[in-house]
């Protein structure tokens, strides 16, 4: 929406390396009572131009984090660094960060057009360039038609709409949203996701975005941290954190996933032999297992999973017969719930469409998957 | 109140009782109301319908006594001791009670519950009591007497309504436009005066009027503080019922429902608009 962060935002790419880190948590640490750590040491370092996703359960301190970063909340321990600067003396309406909140928070009082203006008049802009930076961000979120009205005559949508216009319009460099789309139906929502990336991607603004919706997180961002219990678990690309997660918290946390529990045999440091529980052994790679004797966890994507029709094959070093317990229609798709090894909630998915066999609940078949599709993680 | 087709016998026979019932309470609040308006037009000083009046004759009727309130010096004084006192007790409560009902509203104020009944208390502490308290600390550091002394009492009488009403107002307020105002740059001061007064000034506005009428029909307090200078309404009404029955008394009766209509107008008027404002009912 302006010349000198479009021009921002093209700079960035080349410039990540050099000015590496623009928002910093340093051992965060928060607790509310003094006595339970909500965050418990809190590392995320974000490049300039970036949009990273906190991503967790209820309850997991997500927003927390953001409200610290805004200034609403003040660290137990740790510092917050904005632009190699602590930012812990600076009080919210200093930081000049833009933030969405979650319910929206637009002033009723005032039509879209004030809401606009009221960053832009705290700021001493003249009349002019009030209107004409007013008028740019309602284009930005096409809503040139409703700058008139007030948000109560507003869709959820296009509340949603504003509430992101108006975090933009002073042109901050870090913008956080807390769950804006939490409230909006599946397409909205969608439209929503795509609107925000549009805008991110011609900005160059970074962004901190908070979800609890996994596929949220993996459609936006470019790198989205794990959170559990105050911790991250994994920071990684949304690629990296789907084929590769490093522990069973991830794994069980983004995408659907099989689970089966064992000890291992032997390990190799790349791949590991793992006796199930149910006495079966699994050849596995070893991402986050022990050395022989230690418990573990192994991770298996439904969609690596194949169904074996007969005959020799050397893809597989996993092969097991399961029972078919149900079978669910999910369009262009079908889950099936087989118990493998001893697990009945072993779930496999097929295409719907033409040579793949049709399951009946009770029929035995064979699966396989590849000891590298397979991943050993910790207990 | 539509009757539902699926009612009883009983239940419609209930209904139509139900509504002469309330036609009958209406009557009995509203009648008094209703019978001074025109007896305040009578010809003759008496509290009668005259015979003219009875047969609309013109002239039975005359405006003498709205002239007599007029042009009474008596009458002209009180309701300006009214208006004064009213007024200054307003304003000073209003802003008082708008100060403390957003303090009581913070989560980080300690001894919330005692110093929001130490506030309300003049509500709830019979009037004499307070009044007697009032007239001997008064006398003591020279406030009896005094136009300040009544005003002070006034205030002390009105804070409650105002901290009812703003306290009521900010329990609906999202405390997320304060954060979300701190996020796009404004300080505390123009958070205050741009995001919070105008959401609050609903509360405020009614609180101030509750607190006007508060004081302009007060006498309690009057009677005990206030010197022959601040005779206020009330006093002069109840001086006049008691010493000169002039039916000049329903003139001013006449004009203090139509105060009262206003005010509650505006106060009808103002909670309307407060709604639409916040998105209760579309503009
Ligand atoms: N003001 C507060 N006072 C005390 N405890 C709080 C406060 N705010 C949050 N908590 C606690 O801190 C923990 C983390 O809360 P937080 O709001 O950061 O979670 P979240 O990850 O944003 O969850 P959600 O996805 O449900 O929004 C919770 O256990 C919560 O009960
Ligand atoms: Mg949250």
């Amino acid at each position: 929406m302006n010349e000198t962060l479009a021009e921002a935002g093209e700079e960035t790419a080349a410039t990540i390396e050099a000015s590496s880190c623009f928002a910093r948590f340093v051992n965060v640490q928060k607790s509310y009572d003094g006595v339970e750590l909500v965050v418990k040491g809190f590392n995320l370092d974000i490049h300039r131009g970036e949009f990273v996703t906190l991503l967790g359960p209820s309850g997991s301190g997500k927003t927390t984090c953001l409200m610290m970063m805004a200034g609403f909340e003040t660290p137990t321990h740790g510092e917050i660094l904005l632009k190699n600067e602590p930012i812990s003396g600076l009080p919210p309406h200093k930081r000049g960060i833009g933030m969405v909140f979650q319910n929206y928070a637009l002033f009723p009082h005032m039509t879209v057009a004030e809401n606009l203006a009221f960053p832009l008049e705290v700021r001493h802009l003249s009349r002019e360039e009030i209107k004409r930076k007013v008028a740019r961000a309602l284009a930005m979120v096409r809503l040139e038609e409703f700058g008139d009205r007030r948000p109560a005559q507003l869709s959820g949508g296009q509340q949603q709409r504003v509430a992101l216009a108006r975090a933009l319009v002073f042109e901050p460099d870090l913008v956080l949203m807390d769950e804006p789309l939490g409230a909006l139906d599946k397409n909205l929502r969608e439209e929503m996701q795509y609107e925000i990336k549009r805008i991110h991607a011609s900005l160059g603004v970074t962004m901190i975005y908070v979800t609890h919706d996994q596929t949220e997180a993996l459609t936006m961002s470019d790198r989205i941290a794990v959170f559990n219990d105050g911790v991250v678990q994994q920071l990684a690309s949304p690629e990296t954190l789907y084929e590769e997660p490093e522990n069973a918290f991830v794994a069980y946390f983004i995408g659907e996933n099989n689970r089966l529990v064992g000890e291992v045999v032997e390990n190799s440091g790349e791949r590991c032999r793992v006796r199930l529980d149910s006495g079966e052994t699994v050849l596995a790679r070893a991402v986050a297992s022990g050395g022989a004797g230690s418990r573990t966890t192994l991770s298996l994507r439904p969609e690596r999973v194949d169904i074996l029709v007969g005959g020799e094959d050397t893809d597989h070093d996993n092969r097991f017969h399961g029972e078919v317990m149900e079978v669910i229609y999910l369009g262009d798709h079908l889950r099936t719930r087989l118990r493998v090894c001893g697990n009945d909630e072993f779930i496999i998915k097929t295409p719907n469409a033409k040579g793949h066999p049709a399951l009946t609940p009770g029929q035995t078949i064979e699966v396989g998957w590849s000891w590298g599709d397979c991943r050993a993680l910790d207990a | 109140m539509a009757i539902p087709s699926y009612a009883t016998r009983g239940e419609r026979l209930w209904h139509y009782v139900f509504l002469g019932l309330c036609a009958l309470v209406f009557l009995f609040l509203v009648g008094p109301l209703l019978i001074i308006i025109p007896l305040s037009f009578n010809a003759q000083p008496y509290f009668t319908f005259s015979q003219e009046m009875l047969t609309f004759d013109p002239a039975g009727y005359s405006l003498r006594w709205y002239e007599d309130f007029f042009t009474s010096r008596a009458w002209l004084g009180a309701i300006k001791n009214s208006f004064i006192i009213g007024i200054a007790s307003t304003i000073l409560a209003t802003v008082l009670g708008t100060i403390a009902a957003l303090g009581l509203s913070s989560r980080h104020m300690p001894a919330r519950g005692v110093i929001m009944a130490l506030l309300i208390s003049p509500m709830i502490v019979p009037l004499i009591i307070s009044a007697a308290a009032m007239f001997f600390f008064f006398s003591k550091v020279n406030l009896a007497q005094t136009y300040l002394g009544v005003i002070l009492a006034h205030t002390a009488l009105g804070i409650p309504f105002v901290v009812i009403t703003v306290t009521a107002t900010l329990s609906s307020f999202d405390t997320t436009l304060i954060r979300a105002a701190h996020s796009l740059g404004a300080n505390p001061t123009r958070t205050f005066f741009k995001v919070v007064l105008p959401l609050v000034t609903p509360g405020v506005v009614s609180g101030a009027l509750f607190a006007f009428i508060t004081s302009f029909d007060e006498v309690v307090v009057v009677l005990f503080i206030a010197g022959p200078g601040q005779r206020t309404m009330p006093i002069q009404m109840w001086s006049g019922i008691r010493e000169q029955i002039s039916p000049t008394i329903l003139a001013v009766a006449t004009l203090l429902v139509l105060l009262s209509m206003l005010l509650l107008t505006t106060l009808e008027l103002l909670r309307r608009r407060g709604e639409r404002l916040r998105g209760l009912t579309p503009g």
